[in-house]
């Protein structure tokens, strides 16, 4: 594989997409269940699920994307922030994937299948059960609020490196040029 | 009194529905029969159960003009899946369950079609508005009891269910499932 010194297109603009796409899922997630009983309720409901399989599907892809294109190595740093980083990476891969699937998890035990932008019924993959369902949202909630707290974590090592440290490693994936 | 009376007339008419057959036949058992109102919501399939209801169907083949069919359902009977969304259609814009507490379907004419099945034409009484309906019924045996199966289209504007503001979230068109053992 060709080494570079940034990060492939592909991996930028994945990268940037789930971004906005997990912020505003977080957001739907974290104001819509308050919401008295309402069209708009529903509406956001179904918007908060699509967005999170949508990030599923992205984040499965940027996965595979990232097995076959090894991002450019790391700028020179202590060994403990590099290990830092690939764990907090590592993380934030786990909790990508696993919010989405607790959350399809959640929907399918209340007993509403995902129906992924109105048109194709997710496979439901537990059958209802209430008492499993009131379980899981906690999970799906506690996740959610995790990859919050990773992500701030992660954007703040980033911002540290780009105007403390002054190296590449948040250039690199704001990056276009062609690698 | 003058608004109850439509209720009244209705309600008397179901009594004697139910009341002239049930001294010959027993009616509807509901533990072991079901109606089920299934739609769409932004697209997701739901199946909400009445929990309550009651009826009964005098059904001979080789007598239809004596047949007759009644079913009472209690609106505020029907369960979501969820109690918000079952305390949510009991409200005005929906059911007005507290208003109208009750749907009834009593049939005009029930007509023989093919062995084991029939066709029930009847008024629909739902949230203060009635509908001529036609559902096909299939004739079936449970052990020693007869059940009826069949299903029915209807649109929830038609009875007012539903504000307008919800007609882009949840489907206008409800199909009711119905299997009564008696």
């Amino acid at each position: 594989m060709r080494q570079s010194t940034v990060y492939t297109r592909t991996a930028v603009a994945l990268h940037w997409l789930i971004a906005l796409l997990i912020g505003a899922g977080f957001t739907l997630g974290a104001n819509m269940t308050d919401l008295h009983m309402s069209p708009r309720k529903l509406r956001l409901y179904s918007y908060h699920k699509w967005i999170g399989i949508t990030v599923l599907g992205l984040v499965l892809i940027r996965v595979l994307w990232r097995l076959t294109h090894r991002p450019p190595p790391d700028e020179p740093m202590p060994s403990w922030q590099r290990h830092a980083a690939h764990l907090t990476h590592g993380l934030l891969y786990a909790l990508m994937i696993c919010t989405p699937v607790v959350g399809w998890l959640y929907s399918s035990a209340t007993g509403y299948p995902v129906v992924y932008l109105k048109l194709w019924q997710l496979p439901d993959l537990v059958p209802k059960n209430d008492a499993l369902a009131k379980m899981l949202v906690i999970v799906h909630g506690s996740l959610a609020w995790t990859l919050l707290a990773v992500v701030a974590l992660h954007a703040a090592a980033a911002l540290k490196h780009h105007y403390v440290d002054r190296d590449a490693t948040l250039r690199r994936i704001l990056s276009w040029r062609a690698s | 009194m003058k608004r109850h009376f439509p209720v009244l007339a209705r309600t008397a008419l179901l009594m004697l529905a139910l009341g002239t057959s049930a001294a010959s036949v027993p009616g509807i058992d509901p533990a072991k029969s079901t109606i089920v109102a299934t739609f769409r919501q932004e697209g997701v399939p739901v199946d909400a159960a009445f929990k309550r209801f009651n009826g009964h169907i005098d059904y001979d083949p080789t007598r239809p003009n004596a047949s007759k069919a009644a079913l009472e359902i209690t609106t505020g009977s029907l369960d979501l899946g969820s109690e918000e969304y079952s305390a949510e259609v009991r409200k005005k814009n929906w059911f007005d369950s507290a208003t109208y507490p009750t749907a009834t379907f009593i049939s005009t004419a029930l007509r023989p079609g093919d062995a084991g099945h029939f066709d029930a034409t009847g008024i629909l009484t739902l949230k203060g508005k009635t509908q001529t309906l036609k559902i096909p019924v299939s004739v079936g045996k449970v052990g020693a009891a007869t059940s009826f199966d069949g299903e029915v289209q209807i649109s929830r504007s038609t009875f007012g269910i539903g504000d307008p503001e919800w007609k882009d979230v949840v489907d206008d068109a409800v199909r009711v499932k119905f299997h009564l053992v008696q």
